[in-house]
């Protein structure tokens, strides 16, 4: 499970979920929903917060946690600011994004799937992003990177670091 | 909304939209009748955006109003294009002049020399528009676009997607109205049995059969669910239509309740379409504006309405069943069938479930007629269908072609060929359920059934052409890997079976292969595809299977001869310097990460093998071409 010592939400935000739970508590399917925005309040679902929703909409807990873990895009532990995306979709795959990967992770020092230290990036390798036009691609937050070669990486990487 | 309100929509709506779909004469002539003086079209699909159109778009606005003719020129956000490797793309009307690749400084330059002055800026046009003699010719008549017939699409880079009268004066909803005003349900069933529409989502079940059955059913509640689940790496179909042209899912998703006698639809699409999702809630909220949506429809006793489910990154939820149970707010696994979901399927109730690209064609069967959709496609593949072309090809994009197109007329005349100079070794259709077209049989009709008889499938419509430097094995590894990932775990066979056959594969990439693993994996596939649950474990050794079929002696290499011929699986590439190019630049020897070069300088410099952990830095590095992969 999740690490749980690290769980710091505001009232804020339980207020947020709140009201989320409130309005699917009687849609049929409001758990998919619910756990969706609930990903958006917090960044991640810690076990904490599916606790919350599972009182909420008065299912079991293990239910929550069966679905939230199905599922890729949800993600038990918090992601860094800037969340990076290597596309290893088949169009990106076949015009060399193992190699764009393999940059951004000797550059972070991270996995695919882990986040620095810091808490500034965390790394994903995702299925296709649809800008195949551009293969091989990343992106970070919203912003897409295409065409890329191995040795741009370090250049777009520093630019987020020079902004902090 | 009645019956004449649409009509009047559409009638004063109709030459606005219509200037774009004609040739440049006649479009003059209408373009008078409209307030604007020219049309910019700028594709704000996923592609284009991702290459930077908003910014293109701000500097149009900008420049437009720095002119002072914004009033004169209307500007259209509309969907994909087709030719996303050219993006940003815009097209002037009436001319129908293709900018590709638009900058903000360029189209500050065509706002002044095109739009105030009336010069087409040559220079900035796709160069496959213009001759060499100075006449532009019309997108249309492009080899791209030449040998497209556009039904799926026939909205996508025309309309404003986020304007529901743009797509009225297309047409739109009348294919609704006609249904709703003067046909039963079976008259519906009875046009799409004729018409011989197949599922676009791959399996190819005939789709007014798929409605039959679920109209049969006896139930106070029924459902019509909409897949745009879009999971297979490298295919974008299904977010172009959405994106292009939401209205029209919106319709034949109403039309598909009036038939099965259902109330209530559900869109369940993936939540990394962004885009996509904001314009299908627009076009919803449009539509339930406009009375196109909700109680009543036109006056009729018929309700219906549409509620959007987000996906959460599970590719087993293109699965019907898998869908059904995550709209239900479930871990989306599959169940048996039957149950089939006509009888019983989300909540329990009767259930339709078609594929983005299957609606988007039904409004346009409904008005042209059975015999006309019949009339285009092969035998039993009729129609068109909708390829996301990717991979090594010079056109990246969304090809719609008459089914029974072959796969060398999509190569070579509307991809372009292949970029560098390179060959063509083969086309991977299907994704990760699919397979390998081997360059021998590139002049076969692309159908459904010519595609299965070659161990591939049709698929949702991604097709990946491969050149010569890819690897079979490592890209048969590359699909085997995504099922392992996307494997539920639910069913034994698709769970182990997917790990072993990777395994398998592993092995054979790192030079411990054994010829007798190719008669285990065949066994182990035959088991797998007899024994898994659903599709996604039943289909998953098909990348292996067809790569092994037309592919063997590449197999063979890796085993026996501890060869990747294609340069690609790393631990059987070992990179050499050939003496006589190298100059002894010292440039590879500072940039190897392992110190596994050594020379001096001026003197031609060597590879430590044993060093090497052949990443490949420094052949991409040297200027002489003097180090291969040997």
């Amino acid at each position: 499970m999740a690490d749980t010592t690290t769980f710091k939400g505001t009232p804020e935000q339980e207020r947020k979920l709140r009201s989320v739970i409130e309005k699917h508590k009687t849609q049929p399917g409001g758990l998919m929903p619910v756990l969706q925005e609930a990903q958006d309040i917090y960044g991640y679902l810690p076990i904490e917060v599916q606790q919350m929703i599972a009182d909420g909409l008065n299912i079991s807990l293990s239910e929550v946690y069966g679905v939230a873990t199905f599922y890729s895009q949800f993600s038990l532990t918090p992601k860094g600011e800037y969340r990076v995306s290597v596309c290893l979709g088949t169009a990106c795959y076949v015009k060399g994004a193992d190699k764009i990967l393999e940059a951004v992770e000797k550059k972070l020092g991270i996995k695919s799937g882990e986040c620095t230290k810091d808490g500034l990036f965390s790394l994903d390798s995702t299925r296709c992003v649809g800008a195949c036009g551009l293969a091989p691609v990343m992106m970070i937050n919203d912003e897409v990177y295409g065409k890329l070669k191995p040795d741009m990486v370090n250049d777009i990487l520093d630019h987020y670091y020079s902004k902090k | 909304m009645t019956f004449e309100e649409l009509a009047k929509i559409k009638e004063q709506k109709y030459s606005l939209v219509q200037v774009r779909r004609l040739v440049k004469e006649q479009g003059e002539e209408l373009a008078k009748q409209t307030g604007y003086r020219k049309q910019v079209l700028i594709c704000g699909g996923t592609g284009c955006t991702s290459s930077g159109s908003k910014k293109v778009i701000d500097a149009l606005e900008r420049e437009l109003k720095r002119h002072g003719i914004e009033k004169e020129i209307l500007v259209v956000k509309t969907g994909c294009f087709g030719l996303c490797s050219l993006g940003p793309v815009m097209i002037v009307y009436p001319e129908g002049c293709f900018y590709a690749q638009a900058t903000p400084e360029g189209v500050a330059e065509i706002v002044e020399e095109h739009l105030v002055k009336g010069n087409i800026v040559k220079h900035l046009l796709y160069d496959k528009t213009v001759h060499e003699d100075g006449s532009i010719i019309s997108l249309s008549e492009t080899d791209f676009y030449k040998k497209q017939l556009r039904i799926a699409l026939r909205n996508c880079g025309v309309i404003d997607p986020e304007n529901v009268e743009e797509y009225i004066a297309s047409d739109g909803y009348a294919a609704l109205a006609k249904v709703l005003k003067e046909m039963t349900p079976d008259d519906v069933i009875n046009c799409l049995l004729e018409s011989g529409l197949r599922g676009r989502g791959g399996g190819g079940f005939p789709t007014g059969r798929k409605w039959e059955f679920a109209k049969r059913e006896e139930n106070d509640v029924k459902y019509v669910c909409c897949n745009a689940d879009e999971g297979d790496p490298g295919a974008f179909m299904d977010r172009s239509v959405l994106e292009g042209d939401p209205h029209s899912i919106i319709e034949a998703m109403a039309i598909a309740g009036y038939t099965i006698g259902a109330k209530q639809g559900y869109v369940y699409i993936r939540a990394e379409y962004p885009i996509a999702v904001q314009r299908l809630t627009i076009a919803i909220n449009q539509a339930r504006e406009y009375g196109l949506l909700g109680e009543n429809i036109f006056g009729t006793d018929f309700s219906f309405d549409i509620e959007i489910r987000l996906g959460a990154g599970a590719f087993v939820c293109g699965e019907e069943t898998a869908l059904i149970a995550s709209i239900e707010g479930k871990r989306g696994e599959p169940k048996p069938r039957p149950p089939f979901p006509a009888v019983q399927g989300l909540f329990g109730k009767p259930t339709i479930l078609n594929n983005v690209e299957t609606y988007a064609n039904i409004p346009q069967i409904i008005l042209k007629g059975a015999d006309w959709f019949s009339s285009i496609g092969t035998e039993k593949s009729k129609g068109t269908k909708v390829f996301a072309l990717g991979g090594k090809i010079t056109n990246v994009g969304l090809v719609e072609i008459p089914m029974g197109t072959t796969l060398r007329e999509i190569v070579e005349e509307i991809g372009g060929g292949i970029p560098n100079g390179k060959k063509f070794k083969a086309a991977q259709t299907g994704g990760p359920s699919g397979g390998c077209i081997p360059a021998c049989h590139i002049d076969v009709p692309i159908d459904y059934d010519n595609l299965i008889n070659l161990g591939s499938m049709m698929g949702s419509g991604g097709m990946i052409i491969l050149d010569e430097d890819t690897c079979m094995v490592d890209i048969a590894k590359f699909y085997l890997d995504f099922t392992v990932d996307e494997s539920c775990g639910k069913c034994t066979p698709c769970r182990i079976g997917t790990r072993r056959l990777n395994q398998f594969l592993e092995k054979i990439i790192e030079g411990n292969g054994e010829l007798e693993d190719l008669d285990k994996i065949k066994e182990l596939a035959l088991h797998m595809n007899k024994t898994s649950l659903c599709a996604l474990g039943q289909s998953a050794p098909n990348p292996v299977l067809s790569t092994l079929k037309y592919f063997k002696d590449e197999y063979i290499s890796h085993i026996t001869d501890k060869k990747c011929p294609a340069g690609v699986c790393k631990k059987l590439v070992s990179y050499v310097i050939n003496p006589k190019l190298c100059k002894g630049c010292t440039l590879c020897m500072r940039n190897c990460p392992v110190n596994a070069i050594s020379g001096s300088p001026k003197k031609p410099h060597v590879i430590d093998r044993n060093k090497c952990i052949k990443c490949g830095l420094c052949e991409r590095n040297c200027k002489f071409n003097a180090i291969s992969k040997g």
